[in-house]
C-alpha cells in the first residue's frame, strides 16, 4: 500500500497500471489529457505498458478492441465529443464478447471550461447498453478503474468510466493496493463472436440483452450505490450522482431533517433501492452533476404522485456544472453570506493567443487579404486558433467539431460562397481533416485550406503530433491536391507580405489550394529550452 | 479546522506552482488538501482561479461554497476582485498590486485601487520589487505565499519544507532565493 498525491485523471492512470493493463491508447482532449501523459511517461520509464497517442479517437477506440481480441486489458481515453468521433466502434463494441478487459475512459466537461458542449457520457453507455462506472474522488477513480477492468471481463463487454472536468483535474491522496499481473496472450477462441456479419450481430445483440439483468444485479449490489433509509423521515429522500454526491455531503450538516439517502455511481441504475426510496418519501430531490440522466429516468418508473425537485423542475440548473451553492435551493438552504458583492464592474479577461503566436502572425496575413476581398469566408476548427475568433483578429466565422473547417468550407463554396478559406491546424488535420480533403479533391472545389502547422497538439499541453510535420506537404500531395498550389510558407512577420501574395494567388486559383503554415508553437519551444 | 483559499491570477504567471507550494506545505504539516486546478482553454492568458482546500477532517466537494472562503489569494489586482463572493464575511484577501494588462479595457489605477479600498481585510503586496531584493522575478509569487503565511494554517517551516521538496531539482540558488522571497513576503502587512 502506497498513497499518492494526484490528480483525478492521473488516478486512473495508476489504476489502469495496478490494474493489470496491457495496452493504452487515447487522443488528447481537456480534461482527459492527463491520463495518457502520466501512463506515456510510466511506459517509457517503466518499459511498459504500451502506450500511445492515436490518430483520433476513433483508431484509439479500434486499437484497444486488437488489444482485446489478443486477451489482454486495454484503457482507452478521450473527452466527452471524442466518443462522437469513436461512437461507430464503441456501439459495436458492445456486441463483441470481450475477453480482455475493456475501459473506455471518458471525461466530460459540464460548464463547457474547455469545449464545445456538455453532452453526458451516460446516455452513450445506456444507448450502448453496456455499464457505467462514475467515481466522486481521486480513490474512487482509481478503485473503479481496477473495478472496471474485472467487470469488463465478469459482463464480457467494454465499461465506460465517466470522469468530469472538476475530478479530472483535482488534486488529492490516493492510497493505491497491490499490483496485479497482465494477461497472457489468448486470442478469442470463437471468431464468429468478433466478426459483425447481421447474423452474428443479431445473436451477440441477444446475448447483450440477456446480460443486462446481471449488470442491474451488479448495480444493486455495488456498495458504491449506497443506499442510507431514514424511517423516521417520510417527507424527503436524496439521490445523488458524479460530484452531486460532495455537493451534496457538503451541506448536509445544515439539514435538520436526515433525508434518506441513495448514491448512485455505478450504471445501469438500481432500480429496486430507488423504488424503495421512493416508496418512503413524498418528494425526491435530485442532485446530477450533468444532464438529469436519472431524473428522467425515474419520473418513468415512479408513482405520479411523487414529487421530484430536480433539474425537470428547474430548481436545480439544467445547464453547467453543479457546485456547493447551486445544490441549495434544491435542498431547501438558503444562500450564503457573503463578504461583498463586486467593488465595481470588473472587465473580463477573456483567454488568449499567446504573444508571439504563429497563428497570430497567420491570421493577420488572411484579415489583411481578406480586407481587399468583396467577399470571402473563414471556417476554422478545434484548437489554439480558435482564438482567433476574439478581437482584435476576429476571423474565423464557423467553428463547429475536428475537422469540420474543411468540410464546412467545401459545403459553403458549392453553396456559392467566395474565397473560401479553411483553417486546421496539424494535429487536427491528421485527426480528422484528412477525409474532408479527400471530399474536397474529388469533388475539386474551390477551397483554399490553411494548415496552421505549429508542430504540436497545442490546446491540450504540447503533445507530440501524431505525424511529423515534415510529412504533411506530401500527404496533402499524396491525396492528389495539384503540386503547384501545396505551398509551405513560414508563419512569421518577416514574412508577412510575401505570405499575402500566395494567399491572394491561391484564393485567385479555382481549385483546392493547401497552405501549410509552419512555425514552432512558443510554448513548445520554451519548455523544450528548459 | 478547515481552511479555504481562492487564487487567482492570468493564465501564465504561475498560479499553479503558488498553489503546489501551499498544498505540499500543508499535505506535511498532516492536514488532508484538495486542489482544482484549470487547465486547456482556460490558461491562454486568460482569467485563472483554483479552489484550494485544507483540512484536518473529511473534505468533499472539490469547490469552495459562496461565502466560505478564508482568503482570496491573488497574484493580481483586478484577479482578486473578480472573485469576492466566494470570500466568507470574515474573510482576508491577500494580492499583487503589480496589474496585467493585456485587455485593451483593463481599469484607470485610481478606479482599481478604489474597489480594493473597499476590501475590509486585505494585505497588498509590491511581489515585483521584492522580488528583485530576493534575487529574481521569478520569485515573485513565493512573495505572495509569504504575505499569505500569517493567516495559513501552516508555518514558515512547512513552507520552506514544501518549497525544497518542489525546488531542489533545480538548484540550491534557485531555493535560497525562494526563501528568501518568503521571508520578505512574509514582513508585509
Amino acid at each position: 500500500m502506497s498513497e499518492y498525491v494526484v490528480l483525478g485523471d492521473e488516478a486512473v492512470a495508476l489504476g489502469a497500471i495496478h490494474g493489470g493493463v496491457s495496452s493504452c491508447y487515447g487522443y488528447p482532449g481537456t480534461p482527459s489529457t492527463e491520463i495518457m501523459e502520466y501512463l506515456l511517461e510510466y511506459s517509457e520509464k517503466n518499459s511498459g505498458p504500451f502506450a500511445s497517442w492515436s490518430s483520433n479517437e476513433k483508431t484509439a477506440m479500434e486499437e484497444a478492441l486488437g488489444t482485446s481480441f489478443a486477451g489482454k486489458r486495454a484503457i482507452v481515453t478521450m473527452k466527452h465529443v471524442g466518443l462522437n468521433v469513436a461512437a461507430d466502434a464503441f456501439m459495436n463494441a458492445a456486441l463483441l464478447d470481450i475477453r480482455g478487459g475493456v475501459v473506455v475512459v471518458v471525461a466530460d466537461d459540464p460548464g463547457m471550461h474547455s469545449s464545445q458542449n456538455e453532452q453526458d457520457t451516460r446516455f452513450y453507455a445506456d444507448f450502448a447498453k453496456i455499464p457505467l462506472l462514475e467515481p466522486v474522488n481521486q480513490q474512487q477513480a482509481y478503485d473503479m478503474t481496477r473495478e472496471a477492468f474485472d467487470l469488463s471481463e465478469k459482463m464480457g463487454c467494454p465499461v465506460v468510466l465517466r470522469l468530469v472536468t472538476r475530478l479530472s483535474h483535482s488534486r488529492a491522496a490516493i492510497v493505491t493496493s497491490g499490483p496485479k499481473a497482465e494477461n497472457p496472450v489468448d486470442k478469442a477462441l470463437n471468431k464468429m463472436d468478433w466478426m459483425l456479419l447481421p447474423g452474428n450481430a443479431r445473436r451477440r445483440w441477444d446475448s447483450l440483452l440477456g446480460r443486462q439483468k446481471d449488470m442491474i444485479a451488479y448495480s444493486e449490489n455495488s456498495p458504491v450505490n449506497a443506499f442510507s433509509l431514514n424511517e423516521a423521515n417520510t417527507k424527503r429522500g436524496v439521490i445523488t450522482t458524479g460530484l452531486g454526491y460532495n455537493y451534496y455531503m457538503e451541506n448536509r450538516s445544515e439539514l435538520k431533517d436526515n433525508p434518506s439517502h441513495l448514491h448512485i455511481g455505478v450504471y445501469p441504475v438500481p432500480e429496486d433501492k430507488i423504488r424503495t426510496l421512493a416508496a418512503h418519501v413524498d418528494e425526491l430531490v435530485i442532485l446530477e452533476e450533468g444532464y438529469p440522466f436519472v431524473e428522467r429516468l425515474i419520473a418513468g418508473l415512479l408513482p405520479k404522485d411523487l414529487k421530484i425537485t430536480g433539474k425537470l423542475d428547474n430548481t436545480v440548473p439544467l445547464q453547467g456544472e453543479l457546485n456547493p451553492d447551486n445544490v441549495r435551493p434544491a435542498l431547501a438552504l438558503p444562500a450564503r453570506e457573503t463578504a461583498a458583492a463586486a467593488t465595481m464592474d470588473l472587465a473580463g479577461r477573456p483567454p488568449q493567443l499567446c504573444k508571439g503566436c504563429p497563428h497570430d502572425d497567420t491570421y493577420r496575413v488572411i484579415k489583411e487579404v481578406q480586407a481587399e476581398l468583396e467577399e470571402s469566408t473563414v471556417t476554422s476548427d478545434i484548437g489554439c486558433y480558435a482564438l482567433g475568433a476574439l478581437p482584435p483578429l476576429s476571423v474565423p466565422e464557423t467553428i463547429i467539431c475536428m475537422g469540420a473547417s474543411i468540410t464546412a468550407a467545401k459545403g459553403s463554396a458549392e453553396a456559392g460562397l467566395k474565397n473560401v478559406m479553411a483553417v486546421i491546424g496539424d494535429s487536427t488535420f491528421l485527426h480528422s481533416g484528412l477525409t474532408g480533403l479527400v471530399d474536397c479533391v474529388s469533388s475539386k472545389t474551390d477551397v483554399t485550406i490553411i494548415i496552421v502547422d505549429n508542430e504540436t497538439v497545442a490546446m491540450t499541453g504540447g503533445q507530440t503530433t501524431i505525424l511529423p510535420s515534415s510529412r504533411l506537404e506530401s500527404v496533402v500531395k499524396g491525396i492528389g491536391v495539384e503540386a503547384d498550389h501545396v505551398i509551405t510558407i513560414e508563419a512569421h512577420r518577416r514574412s508577412h507580405d510575401k505570405n499575402k501574395d500566395i494567399l491572394r494567388k491561391e484564393l485567385a486559383y479555382k481549385g483546392v489550394s493547401v497552405i501549410i503554415a509552419v512555425r514552432e508553437c512558443i510554448e513548445t519551444a520554451r519548455k523544450a529550452k528548459k | 479546522m478547515k481552511y479555504d483559499i481562492i487564487l487567482s491570477g492570468v493564465g501564465g504567471q504561475g498560479v499553479l506552482s503558488l498553489a503546489a507550494v501551499i498544498a505540499t506545505a500543508a499535505a506535511g504539516a498532516g492536514y488532508k488538501v484538495r486542489q482544482s486546478e484549470v487547465h486547456g482553454m482556460a490558461q491562454r492568458g486568460g482569467a485563472v482561479m483554483a479552489h484550494m482546500r485544507i483540512s484536518d477532517g473529511e473534505i468533499y466537494s472539490d469547490l469552495i461554497g459562496k461565502g466560505c472562503a478564508d482568503m482570496v489569494l491573488s497574484m493580481e489586482p483586478l484577479e482578486s476582485l473578480r472573485y469576492l463572493t466566494w470570500l466568507s464575511p470574515e474573510g482576508v484577501v491577500v494580492t499583487s498590486t503589480n496589474p496585467v494588462v493585456n485587455i485593451p479595457n483593463y481599469p484607470e489605477d485610481a478606479d482599481l485601487t478604489a474597489a480594493l479600498d473597499k476590501v475590509s481585510k486585505k494585505t497588498l503586496v509590491d511581489d515585483k520589487t521584492l522580488a528583485k531584493e530576493a534575487g529574481s522575478l521569478k520569485t515573485g509569487n513565493m512573495v505572495i505565499v509569504g504575505a499569505a503565511s500569517s493567516h495559513l494554517p501552516v508555518g514558515m517551516e512547512d513552507l520552506k519544507t514544501a518549497v525544497d521538496t518542489l525546488f531542489s531539482r533545480k538548484g540550491d540558488a534557485i531555493v535560497q532565493s525562494n526563501y528568501k522571497a518568503l521571508e520578505l513576503g512574509s514582513r508585509v502587512s
